[in-house]
């Protein structure tokens, strides 16, 4: 960690890293999508909208791992004061927004075949998703909302740690209230409830949806650093008249 | 006298000053109160069985109203400086507040919310219940927008940015709190409710107070 504190050296290593991150990405949304739409068997239940869930697990997985991420990276402002931290905290909070609010989109398209509404206010899952995205959308407030950006970035920072109680609420709401949503079935005791054919394409999809957020977050984080190079370029050529 | 009673007795002496900003949130608990029955109509059925819905969510966002200039005035003219270095930290400041913020703002809330009740219809049997909740969840309330208002102290536009990262912490406490209501009125056991409400109370008045005095020392630097 303190290896990658010098921007410098961090963008020589996300420049070497990416383009091999997007041929990875680009395989496997390849490979998942041609699984998930083509060669896969529709549900005997669910007909062809379990094709919806290869795009909804793989973002509500992302959605959680964005916000610990984002947790993680407030944890390294707010301790070590790491230089990078606030970089990337920065830019991972509107991916993880967006894989939410595309989680709440699809599960809400996938709800209405299936359980016959589009939302459902009695769901604990959808309710704690819908929170997850308010804090989301608290976080890029609140690191917007001061005149100095050191100071949004460790408010938002310390608003980040405090939303980690939201995550188990997530995680478990299937299991401790058992309403609309249905029980976790890949990880859990006593092996996956899924039959091979469908979690092929699922695990692919999850893979992509993983390499798709590190090469956003490498190049918002890389857009952001350029942006404060420029603004104190700007700042020396004003000086200088 | 320890630091967080004097505190807290400097906070309600300032608060009797200008009682008018106390009356602003109860004014506008029962106006707030007040516009559903123009919207949805005067029909006694339907706004009886919404009031404890929305006792709870207009009473929410009028325990939000007062809240942006908590810390600003000691921000400002720094105070907040020397209560940070005084021996009684930022900890027993951000309890001291909550507390006076409560006895200013939640307890005249809590007072006035049997008009409001009957304003909207609410079945006599519904009021314990309503009183009991209020009592257990305004004080958490509370605490969770203390920590907001620390956290938007110095912030462009505070007030709206406040309500924005104090609501989604304060759902837990809107939906035992309504519901809590909602089992008295048909007539089912609220034990349970009350207690899940006054553990939400415990647990945020361990882990405000922390990150309330975190967010403080950001104000600060």
């Amino acid at each position: 960690m303190q290896f990658l504190a010098n921007p410098a050296r961090f963008l020589r290593i996300a420049n070497a890293l990416l383009p091999w991150l997007a041929l990875i990405t680009i395989g496997l949304f390849a490979s998942g999508l041609y699984y998930a739409f083509l060669a896969s068997p529709p549900d005997y239940q669910q007909g062809d909208s379990v094709r919806i869930m290869y795009i909804h697990v793989p973002a509500a997985w992302m959605a959680l791992m964005s916000y610990a991420s984002l947790a993680v990276f407030a944890l390294m402002l707010l301790v070590w004061k790491h230089p990078l931290a606030d970089v990337l905290a920065r830019s991972a909070a509107p991916i993880g927004a967006g894989f939410t609010l595309i989680a709440l989109v699809t599960g809400s398209l996938w709800g209405r075949p299936t359980w016959g509404t589009w939302w459902a206010w009695g769901d604990a899952r959808l309710t704690s998703v819908l929170v997850l995205f308010f804090f989301y959308l608290g976080h890029m407030a609140l690191t917007h909302a001061f005149d100095d950006a050191t100071r949004g970035a460790r408010a938002a920072a310390v608003l980040a740690l405090v939303g980690v109680v939201n995550l188990p609420v997530v995680k478990f709401s299937v299991d401790w209230w058992s309403t609309l949503h249905q029980p976790a079935s890949i990880s859990r005791i006593g092996g996956s409830a899924i039959d091979p054919s469908m979690l092929t394409p699922l695990l692919l999809m999850a893979g992509a949806f993983l390499g798709y957020f590190l090469c956003l977050l490498i190049l918002r984080a890389r857009a952001e650093l350029a942006r404060r190079k420029l603004r104190v370029l700007q700042l020396l050529a004003a000086e200088r008249g | 006298m320890n630091g967080f009673a004097l505190l807290l007795v400097r906070d309600l002496r300032l608060a009797l000053r200008r009682p008018a900003d106390a009356a602003v949130a109860v004014a506008f608990f029962v106006v707030g109160a007040c516009l559903f029955p123009f919207g949805i109509g005067s029909e006694s059925q339907l706004l009886a069985r919404i009031a404890p819905g929305v006792l709870w969510a207009v009473a929410l966002l009028a325990s939000l109203l007062p809240l942006e200039r908590l810390f600003l005035a000691e921000a400002e003219d720094g105070a907040l400086d020397r209560l940070a270095l005084s021996p009684h930290g930022l900890m027993s400041l951000v309890l001291a507040k909550a507390c006076a913020q409560w006895l200013v703002v939640g307890l005249p809330l809590l007072i006035a919310s049997p008009l409001v009740a009957l304003l909207l219809n609410m079945d006599v049997n519904g009021y314990g219940a309503l009183l009991a909740a209020l009592l257990l969840g305004t004080p958490t309330l509370v605490l969770i927008g203390t920590v907001a208002a620390a956290l938007s102290t110095g912030a462009r536009r505070g007030g709206v940015l406040l309500a924005l990262l104090a609501l989604p912490l304060d759902l837990p406490v809107l939906i035992f709190g309504a519901a809590a209501v909602q089992a008295a009125l048909v007539g089912d056991p609220i034990g349970a409710y009350l207690q899940v409400l006054a553990g939400l109370l415990l647990g945020a008045l361990v882990l405000t107070p922390i990150a309330g005095a975190a967010a403080l020392k950001l104000a600060l630097e």
